[in-house]
């Protein structure tokens, strides 16, 4: 009986040791996502103009000139996966993976340019065609580099190693959920067909009304844009601000998500171990209990066997 | 005069919502005002002073780099890069940048990629310096 009571009590000082680990990695997640918030929240009015001015540009253009705005007949895409630097966040890496396979579906031929060690790790591992690898760590990445990735990536996309450009990463969409997504970025026509299985996701209900809102949107003339000088010129300008500004907007969204994930499951870590202290401790004091009732047994017998 | 909704908006977050009656800003060709009723439009931002009459008729003058500028349906979106108002400008931190940059430039044997650097940065701190004054 005494070693399974050493054992158990072992085993409740390991589980506390453990428990105290996953308490403090959860105080470090959630004051670090205080800020990651901030920065997000602060973001996000930003992030969601500069698309909605994207999609309106890609819905209302009319003008292919430009190599960003016309269809790409380079099937090869491009993924920035932003992922964590580090792992225990719950499923939060390996969701971004599997959305980010799901999207690419059996088309095993693309590239990446990974954001965060742990995306860097993965593809290294599956020996994907990996672009760069400057941008490891994720919690260190600024305007300025978003801007850099930007550039190179335009640069890249100009002399046709790829053909579309997706973001994948995962949205924050509050405290207790974060969702894995891949957005196209470019060519700009990619915006517009995400547009429009939007809105046919939006009406779901009746095949009727949605056949007549098909119909409404091959009606709409498109309004016609002005660009000045050019619009070759103006996309030319601009495009490299976009991808910045929304890879920024993802980087912000994707660390929040990350602490997010984390604090989430390191909470969950903590109260399991304090559900199996409990549980421990109930047996240890049974056995301890036990022992007792054995010894006191022994005596009596004992005594009665001299009287 | 009929104003317009404005909405100018960095990676810092959104600085300004609400009506205006007059945009003026430096594009890549030149500079540019926008007025109600404009027709949809699209144009890049280039390096330069910005300013902005309100609808209450007041006036703000701002030192606005790179990003797009794009009216769609009546809205205009202001999508800068960096967007300062002429009062949150640090002039002492602008003329540092102005002669940290013109030192990097004096030196000999610079790359491509920092000589650009140095110019962007040289450019950006004559616009703070301009608009704050």
């Amino acid at each position: 009986m005494a070693a399974n009571m050493k054992a158990v009590k072992l085993r409740i000082k390991s589980v506390q040791s453990t428990m105290q680990i996953t308490k403090a990695m959860e105080l470090v997640a959630s004051s670090k996502l205080r800020r990651a918030k901030e920065r997000s929240d602060q973001c996000r009015p930003y992030f969601r103009e500069l698309h909605q001015t994207l999609v309106d540009i890609a819905e209302g253009n009319t003008d292919f000139s430009s190599v960003y705005a016309k269809t790409s007949s380079n099937e090869r895409c491009c993924y920035v996966v932003i992922a964590g630097d580090r792992g225990l966040a719950g499923g939060y890496n390996s969701n971004l993976f599997k959305a980010l396979e799901a999207a690419a579906g059996d088309n095993r031929d693309y590239v990446v340019l990974p954001i965060g060690k742990k995306a860097v790790e993965y593809f290294q591992r599956r020996k994907v065609e990996i672009l760069t690898e400057e941008f490891a760590t994720v919690a260190n990445i600024s305007v300025a580099d978003c801007f850099e990735i930007a550039r190179l990536l335009c640069r890249e996309y100009r002399e046709g190693r790829f053909g579309h450009i997706e973001l994948c990463y995962t949205e924050f969409v509050s405290m207790l959920s974060q969702r894995p997504e891949v957005y196209p970025m470019l060519p700009l026509t990619d915006l517009e067909s995400t547009l429009n299985d939007v809105s046919g996701v939006a009406a779901p209900d009746g095949m009727g009304q949605n056949a007549g809102s098909g119909g409404e949107q091959k009606r709409v003339v498109r309004d016609l844009i002005l660009y000045e000088p050019d619009s070759s010129e103006v996309f030319d300008a601009i495009v490299p601000e976009y991808l910045g500004g929304f890879i920024y907007g993802g980087v912000c969204d994707a660390v929040a998500s990350e602490l997010a994930a984390r604090r989430n499951a390191m909470e969950a870590a903590t109260s399991n171990a304090e559900e199996m202290i409990e549980k421990l401790n109930l047996s240890y004091n049974r056995a301890r209990q036990s022992s007792i009732t054995t010894e006191i047994t022994e005596i009596v017998a004992g005594a009665e066997g001299v009287g | 005069m009929s104003s317009f909704p404005l909405k100018i908006g960095t990676p810092d977050g959104l600085l300004f919502e609400g009506d205006a009656e007059r945009v003026v800003c430096r594009t890549i060709t030149g500079d540019l005002a926008i007025l109600a009723g404009h027709c949809n439009y699209c144009t890049a931002i280039g390096m330069g002073e910005a300013h902005v009459v309100f609808g209450d008729g007041t006036t703000r003058y701002a030192a606005c780099i790179g990003g797009m500028l794009s009216v769609m349906n009546g809205t205009c979106r202001v999508l800068a890069t960096t967007w300062e108002w002429k009062e949150d400008i640090d002039k002492n931190r602008a003329e540092d940048a102005k002669r940290r940059a013109e030192e990097r430039l004096a030196r000999q044997g610079l790359t491509d990629q920092e000589y650009a650097n140095a110019t962007a940065k040289l450019q950006r701190a004559l616009v703070r310096l301009s608009v704050k004054q």
